[in-house]
């Protein structure tokens, strides 16, 4: 093992440069990325001449047809609408139990939690989108349909679909946020004679607050950004939602639905490309909020 | 002066308290159900062709009942195998040096966020980008190759982001002894932290494959959605149906579940659909379980020397 001093000196240079190369590499991988979808994702608007604001407000989606000014008929409202409503509703179904599972395997019976509840829950992140998808097929399409009527597919089945998918991750963070919390506020509050309850909602939720966002915030971002778990069970219909029953559409499962079919260099195509675009840009808008609330909950310290 | 916590007697604190108690303890309780009862129903409907032997290697039908996911599970594994191959090094690599040579500065704050932002974006537009640079540009076509670049560049911030939590968990001590006896840096890592973190190194490594190897929406316009009959006597690697041909079409599992519930005509889909899923679910499950283990046993190895 004794080398030279020098040869130490030129083991150790190539390591730091291959090492550096590696980090290189990968940065250069996600400016190559976000170069490419832009530059494919804006040649509706540059090259195919669609106003932007038409783009994102227009309730018409046939990009096959024109419109009586002569350009194509691309309103991505629709997807824009379904993949919010999908994201937030999803949010919402998930959100209290996340929550309130959180509470008990940290507050309540934190054996339980590490030993049994947590190592299930994290074999649920394991899952597949596809087999949520199958899961939305057979398990909860049919449900919705005999419950709420309609033919099943939709809003609502993909926002219970998305719901399962996003728990386990926004379980973990959430509850990783009220681990995070110092048992002396706990101490303290009990101390003062309040109840478990009491220190939950007063002490420990306010100050794991930031924690709980950024777990909302990752769930959203999952949920916003999943593609086949959705297009499988929300029906494809490119229209603007109506109800939560009747099929709709969001923006990754036009994208999954229609990439294949048309060819490069078709206004279709560059339009395809230009949702992935809002998806490239949602995605960055939600690191970016995780962001500025990590901040603002540091300086609150 | 008005109590904030908005409750007025001791008593009624405690019966909140219990209340509030049973109703979290219900919450969890109903999601143990809910979970057993979706992966219970995930398996047991795909139960009967589990263990079916001509399912599990017969060849996929296009029109007719009967078809099998022999190609697709060799094609999982086989791309598994490769992205592995290909983002390992890089990861680790890259791990090293954000975590030995460059921890803070604004470089090591570009690399982060990029780091960051591939990791968030979703994964489907991660397969538009392999579409549009290994497919297209590169001319590669829909193939295992395309896959698995597609697949390192969903599997790298995962990756990088294990492996450095694994290297910065080990004690700073250990490093600083290394190197006070005259090690360099290159040494130190590659002699002393490496072999103490690679425990949680490879569990991390193992639970990342079970999500690539579930992964269809990067791979569905990379690696393709057709799946050529594959003779593993075939060892000409130009031709279609040799596996170990990376230029060939490769439909995994994940891909073949959403393939065959989006476009599927054969009659026996959901037979199909349920099994293959099932399939997918048992390696899943497997993985995390070799996962555990193989940590366990890594773990006592390096403690007990």
């Amino acid at each position: 093992m004794a080398l030279s001093t020098t040869s130490k000196r030129r083991l150790e240079r190539r390591g730091q440069f291959i090492s550096g190369l590696a980090v290189l590499l990968v940065v250069v991988l996600v400016c190559t990325l976000i170069f490419m979808v832009c530059s494919r994702g804006i040649a509706t608007f540059t090259r195919d001449g669609v106003p932007l604001g038409s783009f994102l407000t227009g309730r018409t989606w046939n990009p096959h047809q024109s419109n009586e000014l002569g350009q194509p008929t691309v309103g991505a409202l629709p997807m824009v609408l379904g993949s919010f409503g999908v994201t937030l509703l999803s949010c919402a179904f998930s959100l209290p139990f996340a929550l309130g599972a959180s509470i008990f395997v940290v507050e309540v019976a934190p054996t339980f939690g590490r030993k049994f509840f947590r190592p299930l829950v994290e074999l649920l992140t394991g899952i597949p989108s596809v087999v949520f998808g199958v899961i939305g097929l057979t398990m909860v399409v049919p449900w919705t349909r005999s419950w709420a009527g309609g033919t099943g597919y939709g809003i609502l089945s993909s926002s219970i679909v998305l719901a399962l998918m996003i728990f386990p991750t926004m379980m973990s963070l959430t509850a990783d946020a009220l681990s995070a919390v110092p048992d002396s506020y706990r101490d303290g509050s009990y101390g003062l004679g309040c109840t478990r309850w009491q220190t939950v909602c007063h002490v420990v939720l306010p100050t794991a607050l930031p924690g709980i966002l950024t777990a909302t915030i990752m769930g959203m971002a999952r949920a916003f950004g999943e593609a086949l778990a959705v297009q499988m069970v929300i029906g494809n219909a490119a229209q603007m939602p109506s109800s939560l029953l009747t099929p709709a559409s969001t923006l990754t499962s036009i994208i999954t639905t229609s990439m294949g079919n048309e060819a490069m260099g078709t206004v279709y195509n560059d339009v395809l490309w230009s949702l992935a675009l809002i998806l490239l840009i949602m995605s960055m808008a939600f690191i970016l909020l995780v962001h500025l609330v990590g901040r603002k909950g540091s300086s609150n310290d | 002066m008005t109590d904030p916590t908005g409750v007025r007697s001791p008593k009624a604190a405690r019966t909140k308290d219990r209340a509030a108690t049973a109703v979290l303890a219900a919450i969890v309780f109903a999601i143990v159900v809910m979970l057993v009862v979706v992966v219970g129903h995930v398996v047991a409907s795909g139960a009967g062709k589990l263990v079916d032997l001509s399912f599990l290697s017969g060849k996929p039908e296009q029109f007719k009942a009967g078809g099998g996911i022999g190609p697709e599970i060799f094609n999982s594994f086989y791309l598994l195998l490769l992205t592995l191959l290909i983002s390992l090094p890089i990861s680790l690599l890259a791990a090293v040096f954000l975590t030995q040579y460059l921890p803070e500065g604004p470089v090591a704050r570009v690399a982060k966020t990029a780091i960051e932002t591939l990791s968030s974006l979703p994964s489907i537009v991660v397969g538009l980008f392999g579409m549009l640079a290994f497919v297209l540009s590169a001319g590669w076509g829909f193939s295992i190759l395309s896959g698995a670049l597609a697949l390192t560049m969903f599997n790298l911030p995962i990756l990088v982001r294990v492996i450095q939590q694994a290297l910065e968990a080990v004690p700073r001590t250990q490093r600083d002894a290394a190197l006070a006896l005259g090690l360099t840096r290159w040494e130190a890592t590659t002699m002393i932290l490496i072999p103490v973190a690679m425990p949680a190194i490879v569990t991390g490594v193992i639970i990342s494959a079970g999500r690539v190897f579930g992964e269809a929406a990067a791979l569905i316009y990379t690696a393709g959605q057709s799946a050529p009959t594959l003779d593993f006597l075939n060892f000409d690697l130009s031709s279609t149906s040799c596996p170990w041909n990376v230029m060939r079409p490769a439909e995994t599992l994940a891909v073949h579940i959403w393939k065959i519930n989006s476009e599927g005509v054969v009659p026996d889909l959901s037979a199909v659909s349920a099994g293959t899923a099932a399939v997918l679910m048992v390696c899943i499950l497997a993985f995390n379980v070799i996962a555990r283990l193989v940590g366990r046993a890594l773990e006592r190895r390096m403690t007990a020397a």
